[in-house]
C-alpha cells in the first residue's frame, strides 16, 4: 500500500507540513517495496481550491492512506469519495509518523476544518 | 453621478452618510451593496417593494455522457472540479461561474444550471429609489449581486446614485466602487480609525478614484484621522460631530435629514461639496 504525507522539504527526516492543500511536497511511501519518493505539489500555488486539486493529485497516485495533521472539508470530500482513509499525524517527523501508522499507532483524523481560503495561519 | 461611500470597518458611518446624502438630494438612488448585512432599507422603509431573485450559473454533469477525459478538471482555474472514482465532483462554492468547463467539454456532458444566491429588492421612499442586494445566508460571494445592482442602475438616468459599500477593502468593495465617479471615505477619530482609513485610502488610490474624507464622530481635541488626512493631503469633505441627538435618531432607524432642519442643512452642505468635487474632477479628468 502507498501512503502519502505532506512535508515541508524533500529530505529524509522531513517534518510534516501543517497544511495539506498548500504543502510544497508529498512523501509517498510504499509499504510493500519500502521505497520513498517525493512529489511536488503543483496545487500549492493555486489561487483557490488548492485542497481540491491536491486531493485529486493524491488520489491519482493511488494511495491507500493519507497521513496529515489537518484537512479541509473540500479536500476531505475528494479523499472520502475515493475511499481513502485519513489519519492524523503527531508532532514527530514524517518517517516517524509513517512508522507509527504501520504499527497501528495513528488514529483517524476526525476533525475536518471549514478551510482557510488564504486567511489561515501557515 | 455615482458616489461610493466606504470605510475600512463596519460601524464607521457609511450607512448614516449614504442614506442622509441620498435623502438630502432632490431625487436620488440609494444602492445598498453591503449584501451580507444590508441595513439602508431599515431607514428608508421603501414602499412598493419588488423582489427579483438572482442566480449564478453552476455546471451540472450528465454522468451518462461524461467519459472522464478531465479536460474540465484541468481547465478550471479555481479547482472547482475533481474526477474521482469514475465520477465528476463539482464544488459549487468554489466555482466562479466562468462557464469554461461546459464550453470545453468535448462530450457535451456539462451544462449550466441556475443557482439562486440572493435577491435584489427595489422600492421607493419619497425622493429616493432604494435598491438593496440581499445575499442568502451561507453563500460564498455577493459579487454577482453587486454586479446586478450596479448594472441596472446605469439605466436610471441622471439622478445621483449613492452606493453604500460593504466594510473593508476586499473584492466585494472593489466591485462596488469600480464604476464610481467619486469615493467618500468615512473615518473615526481614533488610531484604529486611521488604520482602517488607510486601508480604503490605499484602495481608492489603486483604483485611481477621486476621493475625500468625512470625519465622523468628531470630538473636541486631537483627531488622528484628521492628522492622517493633513499628512497625506487628502481632501476633508466634512466633519460630523459626536452628537447624542444624531446617534439616537440613527439608532431608531430614522433619517436625520427628514427629522431635523439642522441635519438637513448639514448633509445638504456636504452634498453640495461632494457634487462640486465630482464636477471639478469631471472637468479636470474627463
Amino acid at each position: 500500500m502507498r501512503i502519502a504525507i505532506p512535508v515541508d522539504e524533500k529530505s529524509i527526516g522531513a517534518s510534516v507540513c501543517q497544511s495539506f492543500g498548500r504543502a510544497p511536497y508529498f512523501l509517498i511511501y510504499d509499504t510493500d517495496s519500502k521505497e520513498s519518493e517525493f512529489i511536488n505539489n503543483s496545487a500549492a500555488a493555486s489561487q483557490g481550491g488548492a485542497g481540491i486539486k491536491t486531493a485529486q493529485a493524491v488520489v491519482d497516485y493511488r494511495i491507500g492512506a493519507l497521513l496529515t495533521p489537518r484537512c479541509g472539508e473540500n479536500a476531505s470530500e475528494v479523499i472520502n469519495a475515493a475511499n481513502i482513509k485519513i489519519y492524523k499525524t503527531t508532532d514527530a517527523s514524517a518517517p516517524d509518523n509513517i512508522n507509527a501508522f504501520i504499527n497501528g499507532k495513528l488514529s483517524l483524523l476526525d476533525e475536518i476544518h471549514r478551510g482557510f481560503h488564504n486567511h489561515g495561519s501557515k | 453621478m455615482r458616489i461610493a461611500v466606504l470605510s475600512g470597518k463596519g460601524g464607521t458611518g457609511k450607512t448614516l452618510i449614504s442614506v442622509n446624502l441620498a435623502a438630502a438630494a432632490q431625487t436620488s438612488i440609494y444602492v445598498d451593496c453591503d449584501v451580507e448585512e444590508p441595513n439602508g432599507h431599515l431607514f428608508f422603509k421603501p414602499e412598493g417593494v419588488q423582489d427579483e431573485e438572482t442566480a449564478i450559473n453552476i455546471p451540472s454533469v450528465d454522468e451518462e455522457l461524461c467519459n472522464g477525459c478531465r479536460i474540465c478538471v484541468d481547465f478550471c482555474n479555481f479547482n472547482a472540479l475533481a474526477y474521482i472514482n469514475g465520477k465528476l465532483k463539482i464544488f459549487e462554492e468554489v466555482c466562479h461561474s466562468c462557464g469554461g468547463c461546459a464550453l470545453f467539454c468535448p462530450e457535451n456532458a456539462l451544462s449550466e444550471k441556475d443557482k439562486f444566491i440572493g435577491k435584489v429588492q427595489k422600492g421607493v421612499s419619497d425622493n429616493v429609489t432604494v435598491n438593496t442586494g440581499i445575499l442568502n445566508i451561507g453563500e460564498a460571494s455577493g459579487i454577482p449581486l453587486i454586479k446586478k445592482l450596479l448594472n441596472e442602475n446605469e439605466l436610471a438616468g441622471g439622478s445621483p446614485t449613492f452606493i453604500d459599500c460593504p466594510p473593508g477593502s476586499a473584492c466585494i468593495v472593489m466591485e462596488s466602487i469600480k464604476d464610481a465617479d467619486y469615493c467618500i471615505l468615512v473615518a473615526e477619530p481614533t488610531l484604529f480609525g486611521v488604520h482602517n482609513l488607510n486601508m480604503v485610502y490605499e484602495l481608492v488610490k489603486l483604483f485611481d478614484k477621486p476621493h475625500g474624507v468625512v470625519l465622523n464622530k468628531c470630538l473636541e481635541g486631537e483627531n488622528p484621522a484628521e492628522e492622517f488626512c493633513l499628512e497625506k493631503g487628502i481632501r476633508i469633505l466634512g466633519r460630523i460631530p459626536f452628537d447624542d441627538e444624531l446617534g439616537i435618531l440613527n439608532s431608531n432607524a430614522q433619517i436625520a435629514v427628514r427629522e431635523k432642519e439642522k441635519y438637513r442643512t448639514m448633509f445638504s452642505s456636504l452634498l453640495q461639496i461632494v457634487t462640486e468635487e465630482v464636477r471639478h474632477e469631471t472637468v479636470a479628468n474627463p
